[in-house]
């Protein structure tokens, strides 16, 4: 008796075979997902995200970064890829001097003059996950993304920048950056 | 004679250049449809709609070094894919395209086919053995088991077509199913031709049942150490031999040559091709069975369900010649 259950559930089970058949036949007939790559972009590339630049906007300058060299991103990134070199207090003149050391013999409080923003902001880009840590713990909000998601290069060094240098940079007329969404026309 | 043997080389000189063609074809439906039902292009950069696609992987396939796995068999293991692809050459010979359009007329095409397909088998197994390489000796394995059980309930199922025909030649068969389906073997005969076709699966090695080449267990199973064109030639072959049990399976159950309207050749290819692509659809839709599944099914199935189905037919013939002979 149990046989022949078995046997009829199997044929039974058979129909199976044909729900699959409807499942691929269905999806052979509708449109592809795949977006041709090379020859079209996905609509919503605006939204990707490139690697990292500084924010600039200190003092009152658009290329200077408004970067306070607090470490903290460098301290966030789960990757390491963020090197913060602050800059060291230029070397006072003998009149600066002078009224350094006056102040402090009336017992003044001296101010550090080291200026805040930063010498260097080495950014590891072939260590990135742009994952974004760091542009959450920036307390100066001096970090964010480009939307250069084309760049490649020939070597890792080429994924390795200083970052106030490519600010600094960008007020010169820019170095042909690749375009956003590549041309349309095939070069096939 | 020298007519017929010029009919012979005529013919054979078409099937070669066809299975070329075909092969070609294949990939490309294949490579199309398995993109289409996964929702991606597949192959569309070479040609349109990368129809140049298959050559540019030929030509790559003739330019590639022949490579023979260290202490491997260099007799068995070269004749292995030659042996493969030769005897496909011979079992299109007795296929009946249209009306008196085939290049060998014998009347025992059927078992010809049959015969010589079996040795398919043989060619897997020494490329397996010869090559040397456990996945190909497992893969070779696989084939042997596989085929010669797969071949038992595919014979019975033939030759339930051919109780009601009367015949083992494959013109005689078609010409005795009329235009329309419902004049078709299948409609006599639909359970034979259901284990025709999951048999001629198993015997083809297509999936669900390509357990000897199975690439995500045996890499690629027999052929695995085979480059270049030895990879090839078990590659046309493969689709080779899918065209042969289509074609048988059009002119035993689909009614061949006939249908309306059109001439018969093309309802002949037509048929044909509708039953490759439903091959095509079959692999990538359903997964590959387990090796003791694959085995359940032909021996606890198809085989028992065949001989069932050979009684049967031979009784309701013998009860037609009675009462024929009593009319
Ligand atoms: S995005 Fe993430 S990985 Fe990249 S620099 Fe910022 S914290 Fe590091
Ligand atoms: S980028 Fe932001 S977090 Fe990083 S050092 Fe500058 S101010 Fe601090």
């Amino acid at each position: 008796m149990n046989a022949i259950k078995e046997a009829i559930k199997t044929v039974s089970d058979l129909w199976s075979l044909m729900v699959g058949l409807r499942v691929t036949g269905k999806y052979f007939l509708e449109p592809q997902r795949t977006v041709r790559y090379p020859w079209k972009a996905v609509s919503n590339i605006g939204t990707f995200k490139g690697h990292l630049e500084l924010v600039g906007g200190g003092q009152k300058d658009p290329f200077k970064p408004r970067c306070i060299s607090c470490g903290m991103c460098a301290l966030a990134c789960p990757s390491h890829c963020i090197t913060v070199v602050k800059k060291k207090a230029p070397k006072p003149t003998p009149e600066e001097e002078k009224a350094l050391a006056e102040a402090k013999a009336n017992g003044e409080k001296t101010k550090d003059k080291a200026p805040k923003d930063p010498e260097k902001f080495v950014y590891d880009y072939s260590l990135c996950s742009l994952c974004g840590t760091c542009i959450e713990n920036c307390p100066a909000g001096a970090l964010s993304f480009t939307g250069n998601v084309y760049m490649a290069g020939y070597s890792r060094n080429d994924f390795l920048f200083d970052l106030v240098v490519k600010l600094r940079d960008s007020q010169a007329p820019a170095p042909a950056e690749p375009a956003a969404v590549p041309a349309e026309t095939s070069e096939a | 004679m020298p007519a017929e043997f010029i009919r012979i080389l005529i013919g054979l000189v078409a099937v070669a250049i066809s299975v070329g063609l075909i092969g070609l074809v294949m990939v490309w439906v294949e490579r199309k449809v398995a993109g289409h039902i996964q929702r991606r292009p597949g192959p569309y950069e070479v040609g349109p709609s990368g129809l140049l696609q298959p050559l540019a992987d030929a030509l790559k396939l003739v330019g590639k070094q022949l490579f023979m796995p260290d202490k491997a068999d260099p007799i068995l293991f070269w004749l292995a894919p030659v042996l493969s692809f030769l005897p496909v050459l011979l079992l299109f010979l007795p296929l009946p395209l249209g009306d008196g359009l085939y290049a060998l007329d014998v009347n025992l095409g059927l078992l010809l086919i049959l015969a010589f397909s079996g040795l398919a088998v043989l060619s897997l197994l020494l490329g397996g053995w010869a090559s040397n390489n456990k996945y190909g000796l497992l893969g070779a394995a696989r084939a042997v088991a596989q085929s010669v059980a797969y071949e038992i309930p595919l014979l019975l199922s033939v030759l339930a077509v051919s109780f009601v025909a009367g015949s083992l030649n494959l013109a005689e068969v078609v010409k005795g199913q009329g235009t329309w389906p419902w004049n078709w073997n299948i409609m006599t005969q639909p359970l034979a031709f259901l284990i025709y076709m999951v048999s001629a699966l198993g015997e083809t090695n297509r999936a669900p049942f390509d357990l000897p080449e199975a690439e995500s267990e045996l890499t690629a199973g027999f052929h695995t150490e085979y480059s270049g064109m030895g990879f090839g030639l078990f590659f046309l072959a493969e689709y080779a031999n899918m065209v042969v049990v289509c074609a048988v399976a059009t002119a035993l159950f689909l009614g061949g040559w006939n249908g309306p309207v059109l001439p018969g050749p093309v309802w002949f290819v037509l048929k044909v091709s509708l039953l490759m692509l439903l091959m095509v659809f079959f692999r990538w839709t359903y997964p590959r069975v387990r090796f003791d599944q694959l085995l359940n099914i032909n021996w606890k199935w198809l085989m028992p369900l065949a001989v069932l189905n050979l009684l049967a037919t031979s009784f309701f013939v013998k009860l037609a010649q009675f009462t024929e002979v009593r009319w």
